[in-house]
């Protein structure tokens, strides 16, 4: 089958597109979008968290016909299209959140969900929102460091505005 | 002596302040913009124009003789390129890191529930999964010899390997021996000097190292009939060396190029799919592509040993060590892989930092139709520090005495010996590693008026709202070695390039180092900048074109490969100095290059780099080598057989939900020398991340085997800890030079993973008072269990 939807605000369409490949399949295999990864593809890391329509979902447990006419937007979407990182990007730059960094391009857009919605999440809420998405290198610790310092930021920002 | 805390909140503020990007500082990592945009390349990103998808069929059955294989089927389904069994194998069938014992694809027999049988390539995944699924096997079924008792029988139950299949170091189902006796060993007479005897028995369960990017990797056949391999891997050259005899190929034709690695932990160092895809590359003559799903992960690679440990200590009234009685079993699964060196660190370290006057040691690891184990982050010392330290708490309990104090009072420093013999020539702050984290501020206790329960035990599964709900802290410390050992000619190799590139003098550094996530990469830049005085490094990427770096495990790379880059950039220097010496007859023997300049401390900068250089470019390779080591005397276990020994000291502070047995560890601090910290920021992420993995050892991380099989080859199942499951985690360093060691520095990414476990053990036992003798401690242990010390 083919499908047609919107990825970081550009059409994209992908052909032969057999019943069963998950939407994730289709980002990394089919339409050049690498950058949601791969580690479990059963919902049960959060390493390939995308957005759907605004909603963070694993892209992995969405099968590729249900994103028909619809909008996804994923890490690569983050960064702004001169390229430049995107504040919670930068905010796991600057901590040191990212060590192997296979587990960061589900946690930016996890993070990014989360200060969209509460610019100053409490400690147990970030534990809380990031509670489904698995990272095997930091500790989490530097996790939690990349949170508060883009919650900072964010709030900054809202300030100086 | 210098020390720095770091901790969560603090963290913070240091963030925003700009860092020296030279050792010592915390310049950001050169590929953390590519991972935060999405744009690093892992390994199993990778795509090539025209590629095939490989999958392997894998055994359902831990012990079988293969009676049959028929890929006729298979080979029938439309976009299937090739399907191979052992058969097709162009050159010798074995490999292995110590042993070659492992055939690439099974050979009339599968020892271990997941070996790989045959292979399809195929042009879509699904394409390939259903091609697997069509071909057909016939076995013949066996009982897997899968416990000590029956591996220690084989005339009952069987070989693993039969005598004359396999060269291995040991005999029946041993894989590898050491034993250690030093002092008067432990005899009836030594056990007389002590007034007080502990013993325990002691087990660790299969941990996995759960890395999240899948093993994967795209090969590439290239028209010299020779073969490119991008690959996630710990060690390039090491793979190439097993790989190469296999695909009947000499090994300059064997070209590997790192990809991006998504974590290792030591899961990598052994061959996963690396054989396979080229193997398939080779029959179809297009790329191929191999991406593991993670159940296929869990049994394409090695795990953590497995051990059942008996420990028996003795000490005076006054608490001063006498004796340490052990026996060590690791279960080394179905192929050797690395565990002859597991012993050999489980044997030499399994007594822990501490000072004890007669030592009697038996380390062995067993073939087994359990999966294979091998190489894992604190390779070794793990298991050992879990029954150690367990063993130090019952003998303080015993005595009387605080904890702590009896790890103190036994505590090795510099000047003290090993079991092995081996002086201890660099500085062993063990009694201040323990003081330091007792002295550390506890958290605040459990605030019932403001209660959130996503703080406790059960956390949002809101199963509790503070009843029921019990406090306790518990201490450790641990050792491991650095680098490989016994003898091993462990070295590492850099190249870096010096020239003038828009103006602006540029260094390149060019090594084989596997970059897995901890960080090298950012370190080899520092080292470059502080060496040449420049602000540009460029990191080439890694590939078998340069000499091999070794493996990235052992917390060996930043010693060696950091070692050889030093080398490198100090030879560069001479050469650009001594190039100046011969053009402008410079006479001062002081000249160092700084800020781009070649500077002479007492007359000011003499040249610009850019100046001195022009269009030519230093390019040299250096080869960096540690000291000497020897292999451990096979029946007294003594020799000069490490580099280098590394600790670290943990408190854990945890609540349990005694009615329901749950767990929640509330902080977990930890105390460690790293001689020098070339990067802190890193060096804290490595302690912390180390952390987590051992608070995954004590309370949740096991791979179920029964009868030889599989349980858990899920992250639904095989639970690894969460940001809910683990705490903050105060690091503090200490910075006591090794005089042996490039910058002072000592390798700092394990000696968490080995020493943290025992402390949140130590914490559940002093909250339920029960004795807890197995890791990972679950609920039903904590809801029936007896109390303890038994
Ligand atoms: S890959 Fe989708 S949740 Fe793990
Ligand atoms: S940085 Fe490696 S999994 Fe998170």
């Amino acid at each position: 089958m083919r499908v047609t939807f919107t990825a970081n605000g550009k059409p994209v369409e992908a052909d032969d597109v057999w019943e069963g490949e998950s939407l994730l399949y289709v980002l990394r295999e089919r339409v050049g979008l690498p950058g949601s990864k791969n580690a479990c593809e059963q919902g049960e890391c959060g390493s390939c968290t995308v957005y759907l329509d605004g909603v963070p979902v694993c892209s992995c447990l969405v099968a590729a016909g249900q994103v028909q006419d619809r909008e996804v937007r994923t890490v690569e979407g983050l960064s702004d299209e001169q390229g430049e990182l995107g504040l919670v990007q930068q905010a796991f730059v600057d901590a040191g959140a990212v060590q192997c960094g296979f587990c960061t391009p589900g946690l930016l857009v996890q993070t990014d969900a989360l200060l969209a919605k509460d610019a100053q999440p409490s400690d147990n809420d970030i534990r809380e929102a990031l509670s489904g998405n698995l990272c095997r290198c930091t500790g989490y610790e530097k996790i939690m460091d990349a949170v508060r310092l883009a919650s900072a930021r964010t709030c900054e920002r809202a300030t100086s505005e | 002596m210098s020390t720095r805390t770091i901790q969560g909140q603090k963290n913070l503020q240091n963030i925003n302040q700009a860092s020296k990007d030279g050792i010592g500082g915390s310049p950001l990592r050169p590929d953390g913009n590519l991972k935060v945009k999405g744009e690093f390349a892992y390994s199993s990103d990778l795509w090539h124009e025209d590629m095939l998808w490989g999958m392997a069929l894998r055994s359902p059955h831990p012990r079988a003789n293969i009676l049959s294989v028929d890929i006729a089927d298979a080979l029938k389904v439309p976009g299937v390129y090739a399907v191979l069994t052992h058969e097709d194998i162009p050159g010798t069938k074995y490999y292995g890191l110590e042993i070659q014992d492992q055939p690439a694809l099974a050979i009339d027999k599968v020892r271990y529930h997941g070996e790989a049988i045959a292979l399809v390539a195929a042009d879509h995944p699904e394409t390939a999964r259903r091609a697997v699924k069509k071909i057909k096997v016939e076995y013949e079924v066996l009982t897997p010899i899968t416990t000590e008792e029956q591996c220690l029988d084989p005339e009952t139950h069987g070989y693993v390997h039969e005598p004359h299949e396999f060269k291995s170091h040991g005999y029946g189902n041993i894989c590898h021996e050491q034993k250690l006796v030093s002092g008067l060993g432990v005899t009836d007479e030594v056990r007389a000097l002590a007034d007080v005897i502990v013993k325990g028995s002691y087990e660790v369960g299969m941990q996995d190292q759960a890395f999240l990017g899948p093993e994967s990797g795209l090969a590439v056949p290239a028209e010299d009939g020779g073969i490119d391999l991008y690959i996630a891997t710990q060690w390039l050259h090491v793979d190439r060396q097993q790989m190469a005899p296999v695909l009947a190929l000499p090994e300059e034709k064997v070209r590997l190029t790192l990809a991006g690695v998504g974590g290792a932990f030591g899961g990598r160092e052994d061959i996963s799919m690396q054989i396979h895809a080229c193997l398939l590359a080779q029959h179809t003559g297009k790329p191929v592509k191999i991406v593991y799903a993670r159940d296929e992960s869990f049994y394409g690679h090695v795990h953590r040993h497995p051990a059942r440990m008996t420990y028996e200590h003795g000490a005076t009234r006054d608490g001063k060590l006498v004796f340490a009685d052990c026996r060590i079993v690791l279960d080394g699964g179905a192929y050797a892989s690395a565990s002859p060196a597991v012993v050999g660190n489980a044997a030499s370290l399994g007594h822990g930092p501490y000072v004890i006057p007669n030592v009697k040691m038996h380390a062995i690891a067993l073939y087994s139709n359990n999966p294979s184990c091998g190489a894992m982050r604190g390779f070794g010392a793990v298991q050992a520090a879990f029954g150690y330290e367990t063993q130090m708490d019952r003998l303080a309990a015993e005595l009387g005495m605080d904890p702590v104090e009896l790890r103190q009072l036994n505590a090795m420093s510099e000047g003290d010996f090993m079991p092995t013999g081996q002086q201890i020539d660099s500085p062993a702050p063990v009694a201040e590693l323990l003081r330091r984290v007792k002295d550390m501020p506890l958290p605040p206790p459990l605030d019932t008026e403001h209660l959130d329960v996503r703080q406790l035990p059960g956390a949002l599964s809101n199963t509790s709202h503070g009843e029921g709900i019990v406090r306790g802290v518990g201490y450790s410390v641990g050792i491991k070695n650095v680098g490989f050992s016994e003898g091993f000619d462990d070295y590492s190799t850099a190249r870096v390039r010096l020239e003038v590139i828009g103006g602006e003098p540029v260094a390149m550094v060019h090594t084989a180092m596997a970059e897995v996530g901890q960080g090298g990469v950012t370190v080899h830049a520092q080292i470059a900048r502080t060496e040449l005085g420049v602000e540009q490094v460029t990191i080439h990427p890694a590939n078998t074109e340069v000499g091999s770096a070794g493996s990235t495990s052992a917390s060996r790379q930043t010693y060696m490969t950091g070692g050889a880059v030093k080398l490198a950039a100090e030879a560069v220097k001479q050469a650009l100095i001594e190039k100046g010496r011969r053009r402008y007859g410079w006479t001062q023997h002081d000249l160092t290059l700084t800020g781009g300049k070649v500077v002479s401390p007492s007359t000011g900068a003499l040249v610009s780099m850019v100046d001195l250089l022009g269009d030519e470019a230093i390019d040299l390779t250096r080869e960096h080598h540690h000291r000497p080591t020897v292999p451990f005397d096979k029946e007294t276990g003594q020799g000069f057989g490490h580099v280098q020994y590394t600790f670290c000291a943990n408190r854990a502070v945890v609540d349990v939900d005694i009615e329901l047995g749950l767990v929640k560890v509330v902080e977990l601090t930890a105390v460690q020398d790293v001689g020098k910290a070339l990067n802190p920021l890193s060096v804290v992420g490595q302690i912390q991340g180390g952390c987590t993995q051992a608070l995954g050892l004590a309370v949740m991380e096991e791979i179920i085997v029964k009868d030889g099989k599989v349980r858990n080859a899920s992250f639904t199942d095989y639970l690894i800890p969460t940001i809910l499951d683990t705490p903050p985690i105060p690091v503090e360093i200490l910075e006591l030079p090794d005089p042996h060691a490039p910058y002072g520095l000592r390798g700092v990414g394990e000696a968490p993973t080995v020493s943290a476990t025992p402390s949140i053990v130590a914490a559940i036992r002093n909250a339920t008072g029960l004795a807890l003798n197995r890791i990972p401690v679950r609920p039903e242990h904590l809801t029936t269990e007896a109390p303890g010390p038994k």
